[in-house]
Order: structure tokens, then C-alpha cells, then sequence
């Protein structure tokens, strides 16, 4: 037993914090939301480049071979930028090519960052940025489809920087009996993961706000009432992390479903005393601090309600 | 990064759970806050240290197993899964041992810490004061320079175990009129039933005798009973505090079984669905405690020490402790206002816990001034 990241784990982290710091993510992300993927795309690339996909690819695929806790180290840092677009769905897809023909087919490319591809959740009729991705797939009741492509229009999500598309129906039969469960698992540690690295974002940004912020003369910092919903912020997201990782060894439905509703509750209630903590300020759309606020709402619901996550957790005990 | 036990470590925890399997007692013992129960826990106590399971992660020298901490762990998730006594001896082996092994001397552990390991000696702690508590650096419980010792007067409260403890320890002002408060104390140990010595039980909210307050009179305590420099008991005291917040006050193990328990208790009311969440949350809260201590144990084997971390822990862990034995509760329905069901006391014993080892307002400052960088400001 030796629960710590190793230091290429860190490495890793720490290169793909440098690429995400140069790219200036916060203008990425609002001209994503108003529907130029231009510089998201390029992003998308670099992101790929830096092996991020590839770590939910076989090796025999031009992957790294199935690598959770590297996906889970690498998906807190996408998260920590707030960087858009259906990442989270794309690693979904490439857990549901495990047949060899779709995987030859699809994940070269899904590796390689070529393929941006998108689907609606088991539950939803609605798949992320499908205005954006080269790929849309469908969960029918008679397995997994190819999707003709997004249908118009789509619906404005509560964070600006995703949208919600119906898919038109129909296209080719790519399964019939698709590994739903697994995808699923896969996209839950995403998302778990991505939603731990919007929490720390927004505890990052509001010290540094209560340090400079004065009233009463003093820095806001210093007041009780505020260093204590700080502490309590931390506090669960320093608990969220080791579920998350521990999910990504074990990668039982159980453990994933847990690491879910844990990361993405502490991100929310991150989310809930930054923007108080900030103010009025902070209920601006113009405050890049909205970027990473209203994705911690959206995180929390996809993917797996809390409550449905919690489902997972005692279904899973004898 | 890996979560597996080695094979000897599985070993190791096959042989624990075969030991306790066999000795643990199969009808609870009596309260440990009564005067009965207290005389039965120390029993406990001395049948665990036969066989050398009272305290795994001391060197055998002392009665131990010296077998590290993720045994300690290991043996604490069996021992907590067996329904194992609470442990009596627990002030000691988990406050004063510590410290003693960090400050004290060679002949100080081998006088001191054996016949705790076996039960014969029940430590109690002495920190707070009528007017020092979460200020404790505020104390005036004095220590006087006398011939071969020191004579120890003043009030010491909210003692835990001192109604039928055999010795306590504490901080005393050594020195008067120092530039800061927490300059000039002295870190002791004193028998509590030495001559001018008064323990007064206190009653917890449940009518036990949980705590007491001591008054102390020129109680004179020799100088092989001061642990570390006279004058340096707050530095001395500080090691003991991140202990008592840290790793080994609560383990893991204890929160496992406990959810374990409630996970049964929710299955055998019906598995009601209004109380899904709260039962789910409890499990998952359990989880997150042991890998967040699995994590812990990782950096301290690396040669990490436990810093203003432990605050993160102890918050954590005595809210988690409330909202679990709160979710039983409730389960219980009417019964859940009966004091005599496995869920009651224990209850009652969670309420204490964001108070004492710090309370968690300081413990958030901890965390918001050492952790996150914040200013410090007026408490």
C-alpha cells in the first residue's frame, strides 16, 4: 500500500498545467460559448498531443493502454482550467469500442485528438457540444448507433460553455450490445475528477480574492466568518481527492459512483462560497469566476445525479 | 500508486482477526465511564497485552509488536470490525506515548509506558482550566520549584477518565511573567492520588462521570516525572496535540465498522428510502476517511511530518461521527430516544467530539491560517 501519486504522476500534472496556463482558458472558453470553436479545437489538439486521450485507448490502438489514475490526474487539470468541450464524452466513447473492428475504426483517431466525439448519457436525450464533435453516438434500446449528427437547435445549458443537443435519430448499428456499464464507469471518473479540479480552481481564486479584498479596513481574509467556510471548502475537497484517486485503482462502479457524488458535491459547495465570498462581483458573467461556478453546477448533475450515484454506492453491498 | 497489502501483511491480519475472533467478549462490556465498567475495560486491557495486541505500533521493548503503521491501521480496521471493547487506555497510549517517545527519556518509557500497555496504569489528560480552553496558552495552574521536584497548585477541569484514572498528565506554569503566554510552562505527569490531589467526577450530558475537575494543592511531583526542559512543556505539548488530531486518535477503522453497522441497522429497519442518502453518505464518508488516512500514512512513511493536515482530519472525522450516530437515530425512530440501544451512547460520546483536541473553530482557523495562507485576524 502506497497511496500517493508517483512522481512521473506528478510530472505529468505538472506539464499539462503549464500547457493549460499558456493557453489562456478563459477567453477559449467564452468564445466557445458563443459558438467559435476555433481555439477550442486547437486546444483540443494540444490536449490530445499530450497523450490525455490515448490514456483511455489500448495500446494496440496507438493508446497507452487503459490508464485511470493518469486519466484522473490529467482530468483534474482540464477541470482546474475549465477547458470546453465534450472531454468527459469523448473518453465515454472510447470505453464502448472495445469490439476490434470499432476499435481499429474509431480509436487511432480518438488517440490522436482528431476525433472529437460526443453522446447523450443512458438517461438523457441530450449529448454535450454535439454542435462541436466529429462523432455522435447513440445508446438505443438496440445498442449503440452512429448518429446522423446533432439535431437543431440546441439548448443553452447553465454553464455557458456547454451545449445540449438532441441527436437525430437513426444511422449505423455499430453494437448491439455495447459495454454501456463500462463507459459509464469511465465517464463517472471523468467527471469526478474534471468537477475536483473546478473545486480547487474556486478555492484557489477566492483566498487570493478575500487576501486582497479589504472592507473595515482589513483584508476579508482575516474575518473568522469567512477563513471558516474556506476551511470547510478545503476541507471537503481534500477528502473528495483520495476517493477519486482510489476510484481510479480499484475503477469498481461502487467506488466511481462514490468519488462522483463526493467531487462534485465538495466543487458545488466550492462553487457556493466563492460566489458569496466574492459578492456581487461574482454574480457577474463578466468575472471569469462564472466559468468555473456554473460548470460546478453542470457537473453535478451529469453523468449520474447524486442521488443516483448514492443508489450505486449501497446497490453495490451485500 | 497501489492499495495493495502484502502477503505478510495479510498475514498479519488474519492472525489479528483469528485473536480477537477468540477473545473478544461476546456481550458488551459495561460502560467504560462507570466504575464497573471501567475495572472491566482495564481487564480488557491487560488480556489484549498478553498476547501483545494492546499497542502493535510499539517496539517490543515496551510490550509492542513494533509493527509499523499501516499494521497499526490493518490491526485497528479488525479490531474495530471484531465490535472490540472501546479502549480505556486510550489517553495514554494515544496522547502521553507519543510525546514520551519524542521527548522523553530512556528511563522515563521504560518506568512508564509497560504498565500502561498493560492496563495497570490509566492515564488521564489535564489540559483545560476553568478560564483556558480553546486558549489554552492562557493557563495558571502552577509549578513551583521545590527540593527534587516541583509543587503543583491550581484547578485543572474537563478531564477525561480522571474519576477512576491512576495518573494524569499536563502543562503547569513554570515561570512567571514571560513575553508570551506559552513561554515558561512545564510539561508533568502526577499521580491522582497523591496527597493534596481532589478529583471532583464530572457528570457528562448522559449522568456518567465521563470527566472530572482536579484541584491541586502543593502536590509534589519529582523531576523524573517532567517530560522534556522545564519551561518548553508548550513545544513538548504541541507534538501530542497533532497526535490527538491526527492519525491516531481516530482510525479509520472505527468509522468502517461503525458505517458497517449502520449500513445493517438501515437493512434491518426496511432499507427506508428516506434515509438512503444519509446512509449512503455515511458509507462513502468512511471510505473517504480510510483512503485519506491510507494517503497520510503513505507521506509519513516517506518521511513527512503530520502538520497543520491532522486539523483537516479532525474536523472531518467528529463531524462524520455526529451525522452517523445522528442517521441511527433517527432510523431507530421512537426508540431512538431510548439511552440503553448499542446507538445511545456512542451518540452521546460523538457530541464531544468537535469540542475537545482543539475545537473544530480553531481547527478551521489552523487550516484557513496555516493551510490556505489567509491573515490572521481576532478569533
Amino acid at each position: 500500500m502506497r497511496f500517493l501519486l508517483d512522481p512521473e504522476q506528478h510530472a505529468f500534472a505538472a506539464s499539462l498545467n503549464g500547457l493549460l496556463t499558456a493557453a489562456d482558458t478563459p477567453s477559449v472558453i467564452r468564445d466557445w460559448s458563443r459558438g467559435d470553436h476555433s481555439g477550442g479545437r486547437a486546444l483540443w489538439s494540444r490536449i490530445a498531443e499530450a497523450g490525455v486521450f490515448a490514456l483511455a485507448v489500448p495500446e494496440e490502438y496507438d493508446g497507452l493502454g487503459a490508464r485511470p489514475v493518469e486519466l484522473a490526474v490529467a482530468f483534474v487539470e482540464l477541470g482546474r482550467y475549465a477547458v470546453p468541450g465534450p472531454l468527459v464524452e469523448t473518453v465515454a466513447a472510447a470505453a464502448l469500442f472495445t469490439e476490434p473492428a470499432l476499435a481499429k475504426r474509431f480509436l487511432p483517431s480518438l488517440a490522436a485528438g482528431g476525433t472529437m466525439a460526443t453522446l447523450a448519457p443512458m438517461d438523457s436525450q441530450y449529448a454535450l457540444d454535439g454542435d462541436a464533435a466529429t462523432t455522435h453516438l447513440s445508446l438505443t434500446p438496440d445498442g449503440l448507433r452512429l448518429a446522423p449528427g446533432p439535431a437543431t437547435p440546441a439548448r443553452p445549458s447553465l454553464d455557458p460553455a456547454r451545449r445540449l443537443t438532441p441527436l437525430l435519430p437513426g444511422g449505423e448499428l455499430l453494437s448491439p450490445t455495447p459495454p454501456t456499464e463500462q463507459a459509464l464507469t469511465w465517464a463517472r471518473l471523468a467527471t469526478a475528477a474534471q468537477a475536483l479540479g473546478v473545486g480547487e480552481a474556486l478555492l484557489d481564486r477566492t483566498v487570493a480574492y478575500v487576501r486582497q479584498r479589504t472592507q473595515f479596513g482589513v483584508p476579508i481574509g482575516s474575518f473568522q466568518a469567512v477563513k471558516h467556510r474556506l476551511a470547510d471548502t478545503k476541507i471537503a475537497l481534500e477528502f473528495a481527492r483520495p476517493l477519486v484517486f482510489g476510484a481510479a485503482l480499484t475503477m469498481s462502479p461502487a467506488d466511481v459512483a462514490a468519488a462522483k457524488v463526493t467531487a462534485c458535491e465538495a466543487a458545488y459547495a466550492a462553487a457556493r462560497t466563492a460566489l458569496q465570498l466574492h459578492g456581487a462581483i461574482g454574480y457577474t458573467a463578466e468575472c471569469d469566476l462564472s466559468l468555473w461556478l456554473t460548470k460546478a453546477r453542470a457537473l453535478r448533475g451529469a453523468w449520474g445525479s447524486p442521488d443516483e450515484c448514492r443508489d450505486v454506492v449501497l446497490s453495490a453491498r451485500a | 500508486m497501489d492499495l495493495a497489502f502484502t502477503q505478510e501483511e495479510g498475514a498479519f491480519r488474519a492472525e489479528a482477526r483469528s485473536w480477537l475472533h477468540a477473545h473478544v467478549p461476546s456481550t458488551p462490556l459495561p460502560s467504560l465511564e462507570t466504575e464497573e465498567g471501567f475495572a472491566a475495560h482495564r481487564a480488557w486491557e491487560a488480556e489484549l497485552a498478553a498476547d501483545r495486541w494492546s499497542v502493535v505500533d510499539w517496539p517490543a521493548a515496551y510490550g509492542g509488536r513494533d509493527c509499523g503503521l499501516v499494521r497499526w491501521l490493518i490491526f485497528e480496521e479488525e479490531y474495530y470490525a471484531a465490535a472490540a471493547p472501546a479502549r480505556v487506555s486510550q489517553n495514554g497510549i494515544h496522547l502521553l506515548a507519543p510525546t514520551l517517545f519524542a521527548h522523553g527519556t530512556e528511563e522515563q518509557r521504560a518506568r512508564i509506558l509497560p504498565p500502561m500497555a498493560s492496563g495497570h496504569t490509566i492515564w488521564a489528560q489535564a489540559w483545560s482550566e476553568p478560564a483556558a480552553g480553546s486558549d489554552l496558552a492562557s493557563l495558571t495552574s502552577r509549578a513551583v520549584r521545590t527540593d527534587g521536584g516541583w509543587l503543583l497548585s491550581g484547578q485543572k477541569t474537563w478531564s477525561s477518565r480522571a474519576p477512576f484514572a491512576d495518573r494524569a498528565f499536563g502543562l503547569f506554569r513554570s515561570e512567571q511573567h514571560t513575553a508570551k503566554p506559552h513561554q515558561g510552562l512545564t510539561y508533568l505527569m502526577f499521580d491522582l492520588r497523591a496527597p493534596g490531589v481532589t478529583v471532583r467526577p464530572i457528570a457528562r450530558l448522559d449522568g456518567k462521570p465521563a470527566f472530572a475537575e482536579l484541584f491541586l494543592d502543593d502536590v509534589f511531583v519529582p523531576d523524573e516525572d517532567v517530560i522534556g526542559e522545564p519551561g518548553q512543556g508548550w513545544h513538548v505539548a504541541m507534538s501530542t496535540a497533532a497526535n490527538e488530531r491526527g492519525l491516531t486518535l481516530r482510525s479509520p477503522g472505527r468509522f468502517l465498522a461503525a458505517a458497517d453497522r449502520l449500513h445493517q441497522l438501515w437493512r434491518t429497519q426496511g432499507s427506508p428510502h428516506a434515509m438512503r442518502s444519509r446512509v449512503a453518505d455515511a458509507v462513502i464518508g468512511a471510505r473517504a476517511y480510510q483512503l485519506f488516512t491510507y494517503a497520510a500514512a503513505s507521506r509519513f512513511l516517506d518521511g513527512e511530518p503530520l502538520g497543520a493536515e491532522a486539523s483537516l482530519n479532525k474536523v472531518f472525522w467528529s463531524e462524520y461521527d455526529i451525522a452517523l450516530h445522528e442517521t441511527a437515530l433517527d432510523l431507530l425512530g421512537p426508540e431512538g430516544e431510548l439511552a440503553d440501544t448499542a446507538w445511545s451512547e456512542p451518540y452521546v460520546f460523538a457530541l464531544a467530539g468537535p469540542i475537545y483536541a482543539g475545537t473544530n473553530e480553531i481547527q478551521r482557523d489552523i487550516i484557513a491560517e496555516r493551510l490556505l495562507g489567509l491573515p490572521k485576524g481576532r478569533r
